[in-house]
Parts: C-alpha cells; sequence; structure tokens
C-alpha cells in the first residue's frame, strides 16, 4: 500500500511538471497546428527569471520579502516568456501561416537563438531588455482611444519605444551594479535554492513527500485550474475555442483571429515560464534546461489528441505514472517473486533512459489503435 | 518548386564534368591534409542530405529523425572495423569490453565478421529501419507535425539506447575507428584518407545519379503529388503509404552510407550522432541549399558545413547566432532556397526591383491566377 501511494506521487510529481509544460504547448497546438520548438527555451527562460528574482529579493531592500519571492517569480515567470512569445508571434510565426513544417524550422532557430543568448548575455541586461520589450507593446495599448485612432500614432508608438529602451538599459545597469552575480555572462549552470519554508517534507498517511514536489503539484493545479476557467468562462475563451474549432468561420463571424493568435501565443508561452518556475525547483539551471523536457512534452501532446485539456491532463499523468513505474523497476517490488524471463526485462528497462526507449514504444503500439490521439477532434473532413 | 529550365550547351556540361573529376583527383594535393579530411566528411554528409531532400523536399515528409539511420550506419561500419582489428585483444573481442567485464561477443555482432555482410548491412539495415518505422507511422495517416515529432522522439529512443548500452555497444562513449586496420591498412592514415576521400566523391556523384533517377518519371511525380495532395492522389488510386515507405527507407540507405562514410574520416562513431539539433541541420543544409533541388541539397550541406568550421574557428559564441538567423531568414524571406530561388524567378524579380529589367507583361487574368496559385 505504502508503495503503491509512494510510486503513484512519484508518477503524479513527474507527470505534473510535464503537464505544466505541455499545457501550453497543447493550446498553441491545438489552435494554429503549430509545434513551437523554442517551447523549452520559454521554460528556461521562466527557470532564469526565478532566478533572477531570487537575487533581487536578496538584496536589502527586499530581504524582508526573501521567503514569498518564488510566488513572485510564478508571475514574473509567465509575463516574461509571455512577452518573448508574443514577440516571436508578431515577427515569425504570424508570416507562415499554413506552413507548419516551417513553422517548426523557424522555431527551432529561435531556439537556438535563445540558448546563445543566455549564455553570452549578461543576466542584468538580459532582464533590461526583456522589461523594455514589455514596456515598448504594451504602452501603446494603454494609450485613450482618441491618440490610438490619430494618423500621428505611429509617432506615438515610436515614443514609446524610445522610452522603453532608456528603461530597459536603465534597469540593466542598475541590476548590474547591484547584483554582482548578473552583471557578467556565464554559460555555466545557475542554481535556484527554495526559500526555508519549501525544504523538507510532509507526512502524508505514514509517507513522506518533499515539499517542493508538492509546491509543483500545486503550481500544476492552479495553472490548469486557471486555464480551464479562462477557455471556459470568459469572452476570449470562447473566441479562443471557437478559433481552434473552425478558423474560417470565426474570422467571417466578426471575432479578430489575429488578436485571437496573440492572446493564445502569449498565455501558452506564459505557461512554459511557469513549467520553467518548476523545473528551477528540481534541478540547476542551464541554457539546456528546456531540451530535457520538450520531447515529452511532444508525446503529452501527441497522445493527447488536439484541443482538449482533459486529454492532456490524462496523457502526462500517464506518462509520468509510467515512467516512474517502469524507471525505478516498481513492478519488481510490488510482485517480487515474478518469473525469471520478465524480471529480467523489467531489470532491463529499470533506467530512466531505458524507460523513455519503453514508453516510446508504447506510445506508438497505442497509436496503432487510435492514431489521432486519446480524444480526436471530431470532424469529417478527409485531412485529420 | 521549379524544374530546372536551363538547357546548357552539351560541351559545356561535358567540359564542367571534366573540370569537377580532375578537381576530386587533385584536391588531395591542392588541400592540406586537415582540410581535405573536412571536406571528405561534409562531401559524406551531403549524401544524408540528398535523402533528406527525397522525402522532405519531393515527398513533403519533414523527418527530424535521419540522424538514426546515419548513426546505424556508422555503427554498422565501426563495428566492421573494430572486430577485424581486434586479433591481439584478450579473447579476440574488441578492447573495450574488458572495461566492462564482458568476455563473449554479443551475439549482433557476429555477422560483423564478413565484410560483405558488412557491405551490404552499411545500407539496408538503416533502410529497414527506416522502412518499418515508416510503415508503422503511415499505415496510420500520421502526417505533417506529428510526423516530424514521431521521428524526433524515435530519434531520441534510439539515442537513449546507444547511450546507454556500454555493454554492447560502448555506450556515450562510442567506437573509434581511426587506430583500426582495414586491408592491413591503419584507417585514420594520410594513404587511407585519401582513398576514403575519393570513394566519398565519386559516391556523392553516384547518389546525385540515383536520386535523379528515383525522381524522375511516374514514381517522382507520385511523390510530387504525395507532398503537393496527398488525399487526391489516394483518390486517383494509388496507396500513399506504399510510395513514402519506399522513398523513406530509400532516405535511410543514404543516411547509412553517408554515416559510414562520415564514421571511417572523423574516426569515431558515437550517440552524439543521434542528438537532436544534428538531425535539424541535415533539414536546415537542404533548406538553404533549395528543397526539390538535389544538386541544392549537395551543395547546402558542403558549404554550410565549412562556414560552420571557418566561423566557429574564428568567432566560437556567434555561429548559434548564425545558425539560428539562417533557420528563420530561409524559411521566412527564401523559402525555396538559393538553389531553387537563382532557379524560379528570383533574379529577375531583384533586377525588377532595382528597375534594371522589364516586367514581363501577361494577360492581367493570368498573373492573378498565378497569385492565387501562390496563396495555395
Amino acid at each position: 500500500m505504502e508503495l503503491l501511494l509512494d510510486s503513484l506521487f512519484n508518477g503524479v510529481a513527474i507527470g505534473s511538471v510535464l503537464l505544466v509544460a505541455a499545457l501550453g504547448l497543447a493550446i498553441v497546438f491545438g489552435l494554429m497546428g503549430v509545434i513551437n520548438l523554442a517551447h523549452g527555451e520559454l521554460m528556461m527562460l521562466g527557470a532564469y527569471t526565478t532566478y533572477v528574482t531570487q537575487l533581487i529579493f536578496k538584496l536589502p531592500i527586499l530581504k524582508p520579502f526573501y521567503n514569498s519571492y518564488i510566488i513572485v517569480s510564478i508571475f514574473l515567470a509567465f509575463i516574461v516568456s509571455g512577452v518573448v512569445g508574443i514577440l516571436l508571434e508578431k515577427t515569425i510565426i504570424r508570416k507562415l501561416y499554413g506552413s507548419p513544417l516551417e513553422t517548426l524550422l523557424a522555431t527551432w532557430g529561435v531556439s537556438l537563438i535563445l540558448q546563445q543568448f543566455v549564455r553570452s548575455v549578461p543576466l542584468a541586461y538580459g532582464t533590461g531588455l526583456v522589461i523594455s520589450l514589455i514596456i515598448g507593446l504594451f504602452l501603446p495599448t494603454t494609450f485613450p482611444p482618441k491618440i490610438k485612432e490619430s494618423i500621428n500614432f505611429k509617432y506615438f508608438k515610436f515614443s514609446s519605444w524610445i522610452l522603453a529602451a532608456l528603461s530597459g538599459v536603465l534597469t540593466g545597469s542598475v541590476i548590474s551594479s547591484t547584483v554582482s552575480k548578473l552583471s557578467r555572462a556565464s554559460a555555466r549552470n545557475v542554481d535556484v535554492t527554495a526559500p526555508s519554508w519549501m525544504r523538507g517534507q510532509v507526512e502524508i498517511l505514514g509517507t513522506a513527500f518533499p515539499k517542493t514536489r508538492l509546491m509543483i503539484i500545486v503550481i500544476t493545479l492552479i495553472s490548469v485550474i486557471a486555464i480551464t476557467l479562462f477557455l471556459n468562462q470568459s469572452a476570449w475563451g470562447m473566441r479562443i475555442r471557437a478559433v481552434t474549432q473552425n478558423r474560417q468561420m470565426s474570422d467571417c463571424l466578426g471575432i479578430s483571429t489575429e488578436k485571437v493568435d496573440i492572446i493564445t501565443f502569449g498565455i501558452g508561452s506564459g505557461l512554459a515560464g511557469v513549467a520553467g518556475v518548476a523545473v528551477s525547483l528540481l534541478g540547476s539551471v542551464g541554457p539546456n534546461v528546456g531540451g530535457n523536457y520538450i520531447v515529452g512534452c511532444f508525446m503529452v501532446v501527441v497522445l493527447g489528441g488536439v484541443g482538449n485539456l482533459l486529454g492532456t491532463v490524462l496523457a502526462s499523468f500517464g506518462i509520468g505514472i509510467m515512467t516512474d513505474l517502469i524507471g525505478a523497476g516498481r513492478l519488481l517490488s510490488i510482485w517480487p517473486d515474478m518469473p525469471l524471463p520478465l524480471s529480467n526485462t523489467i531489470n532491463f528497462f529499470a533506467t530512466t533512459s531505458m524507460a523513455r526507449v519503453m514508453i516510446f514504444a508504447l506510445i506508438v503500439i497505442f497509436l496503432q489503435f487510435k492514431p489521432t490521439g486519446l480524444f480526436p477532434q471530431k470532424g469529417r473532413m478527409v485531412e485529420n | 518548386m521549379s524544374i530546372s529550365k536551363f538547357k546548357f550547351d552539351k560541351r559545356i556540361v561535358l567540359s564542367f564534368w571534366i573540370l569537377l573529376i580532375a578537381l576530386i583527383i587533385a584536391a588531395p594535393s591542392l588541400l592540406p591534409v586537415f582540410r581535405l579530411n573536412l571536406l571528405g566528411r561534409y562531401l559524406s554528409l551531403s549524401i544524408v542530405a540528398l535523402g533528406v531532400d527525397l522525402i522532405w523536399g519531393y515527398t513533403g515528409l519533414l523527418s527530424l529523425g535521419q540522424g538514426i539511420f546515419f548513426a546505424l550506419g556508422g555503427y554498422c561500419a565501426a563495428m566492421y572495423l573494430q572486430i577485424t582489428s581486434s586479433s591481439e585483444f584478450p579473447n579476440n573481442i574488441p578492447e573495450f569490453f574488458a572495461l566492462y567485464g564482458v568476455e563473449k561477443l554479443p551475439f549482433f555482432w557476429e555477422p560483423f565478421k564478413s565484410p560483405v555482410f558488412t557491405f551490404f548491412a552499411i545500407w539496408i539495415i538503416p533502410a529497414l529501419v527506416a522502412g518499418l518505422i515508416g510503415f508503422l507511422v503511415f499505415r496510420n495517416r500520421i502526417k505533417g507535425v506529428y510526423f516530424s515529432i514521431l521521428t524526433q522522439a524515435s530519434l531520441l529512443v534510439f539515442f537513449n539506447f546507444f547511450n546507454g548500452q556500454q555493454k554492447l555497444i560502448n555506450g556515450t562513449n562510442g567506437l573509434k575507428t581511426d587506430v583500426t586496420q582495414l586491408f592491413g591498412q591503419m584507417v585514420g592514415s594520410e594513404s587511407m584518407q585519401r582513398i576514403f576521400f575519393w570513394i566519398t566523391a565519386i559516391l556523392v556523384i553516384a547518389a546525385w545519379f540515383f536520386a535523379k533517377w528515383v525522381v524522375r518519371g511516374r514514381f517522382g511525380n507520385i511523390l510530387i503529388g504525395i507532398r503537393d495532395d496527398e488525399p487526391r492522389v489516394r483518390f486517383t488510386g494509388y496507396n500513399p503509404v506504399i510510395f513514402k515507405t519506399i522513398v523513406f527507407s530509400i532516405a535511410g540507405g543514404l543516411a547509412g552510407i553517408s554515416g559510414a562514410l562520415y564514421t571511417v574520416q572523423s574516426g569515431i562513431v558515437s550517440p552524439q550522432f543521434m542528438t537532436v539539433p544534428f538531425s535539424i541541420e541535415m533539414v536546415i543544409w537542404v533548406a538553404v541549399g533549395g528543397r526539390g533541388t538535389l544538386l541544392g541539397a549537395i551543395l547546402g550541406a558542403v558549404f554550410i558545413n565549412y562556414a560552420k568550421s571557418l566561423v566557429s574557428e574564428a568567432l566560437p559564441a556567434s555561429w548559434m547566432f548564425i545558425q539560428g538567423g539562417l533557420f528563420i531568414l530561409v524559411v521566412t524571406a527564401l523559402p525555396e532556397g538559393v538553389l531553387g530561388w537563382i532557379q524560379g524567378d528570383g533574379p529577375r524579380n531583384l533586377l525588377q526591383r532595382f528597375g534594371l529589367k522589364r516586367k514581363i507583361e501577361t494577360y492581367p487574368s493570368l498573373e492573378v491566377n498565378n497569385k492565387e496559385g501562390d496563396n495555395e
């Protein structure tokens, strides 16, 4: 019983990291049919945001609030990754409509640039750049409609970008002069230390659970609930669902698909940032951290089916629990006296990398029976 | 995608070939050993690029897992080389086995004692694996992005498998070939490397002709049909699964040959050949060179890799930026690649933009139709 509970908890913990990472990917994929290969790097940005927030909260002014930095960094990571995602959509992805394979390649290029960016630009100036992006993208939308409609709006836009650039440079230099760890570029991995209230373990039903893992499960739970409410209850959520189901028809009925795309992409990328916070709690953070999770996320999306959150949830927990069952060789401890050939096979697959091999094989077998995932979209098209 | 519109004079073509062959023969004496070795390696990479062009440029299947077949070919060659030069090691098995306490040769190494078997294995094993993966995927009409993701995932599976199995194939360390013997000669020696360069050059040309033969005629037309409108091909009575499986395994076989040639020239095969970035790079060579133009794939592979080695020698950090920028630029601004742009209307459009060449005047309706065709 205890073993089973332990196994279930581990599986859910692995699955919840996958879920929060795959959630954003699944939404974007459902909407545009695009797999964003830079999703892992958006996660990496979220993880680095956590690191930067942590260091900033160590400054004397913010020291009293140090314990709450992880909560703050969740929101900041959402904003940072979301803004980078919006920029990506506005500059590249929009141009590649209807050609998902090209988008795949372009986003891979973006991911290379982001990785090298983190390596060769000091994090302080990176923060400055992100802040100027936020101001430059959002300041023009806050202007009163009178200015927005005037013919000189482009000058206002231009001047707001100048303001944004100035404030970005200012933030960058302030941070780099106060926090010495952020003032130099480095390719080395960094570590995020959890605040004191998140260290240690909690005992439930006689089994000890690490608090960080529980925190990740909580983050995932909140993200899933929030995104479900947003998609099902809000006006924009309804528009997003409409465009996901039928883009042309929604366009004809007066939904601004352009805005829907931006919002969806922003939210999807923001969720990647939140996933980054979760990842930063699990291990050290480096430029390649996203690559470890990205293929797992793809598998979740493929297994779950398009445009269905329930499918995504089930697929990620399924993969998580299977990873734990196979990778830790738990079947052997549940059923110790199984026949020798079977136990040898299980031992052969009882490492993290071999568990991946096994799970992939299982997914391919599954796709033989249900090629479009757990919950396929219904339709009468020839394609899909 | 435009098919070559130029028809050169026969004499020009002939003299081009003579020049090319003369260059290939003379290359070892013109280039320093290091550069010659690099050129040989990049030429062997252009064979895998040809395969990528066949499946992506002509059939529209974006595989992100060509590294599997590339590495399988490399492993076949390396296993043969290791086994033939293991006579002085304990138990007559390759040296690394002793590190892990293995005394008996694993069963799948046995056939690689025979050079004939190896010669066929290098391209048949990757082709069979590709055919199997392809058939399982295509049978379910999995395509587009799903196909790309599945190939990438299978790449990771193979990587994990090869990386983890020390006792079978030396795991993450890979198999070294440069100190092994082939026909009494050291593989890493200068004279052998020169021969490998010539073999590679000949095989690139042979692979080019083979690929040209594949895309010519009905078979090639069906491939292009699958790329442009697969349901229509199916409704016309063809079974796309068979054609896709065949072309995917052809690409796998080409990748295997390429991997074997690359392995003997770089001196090692390791699971690093199966990393995700390397397989995506193969796609970008083709994208830059011009997909749907076979020559573009070859030129793209050779030139981008040469640029990579030159840039990385001078400015190590900047190559990632350049490569990432290249991906974005090619996809957004130059979707047909450099060669496709030259063969298409690219140069004329450029000249028109600067007012150096007059616009072609056609019927207005024709231009409208053309525009519609572009948007599809």
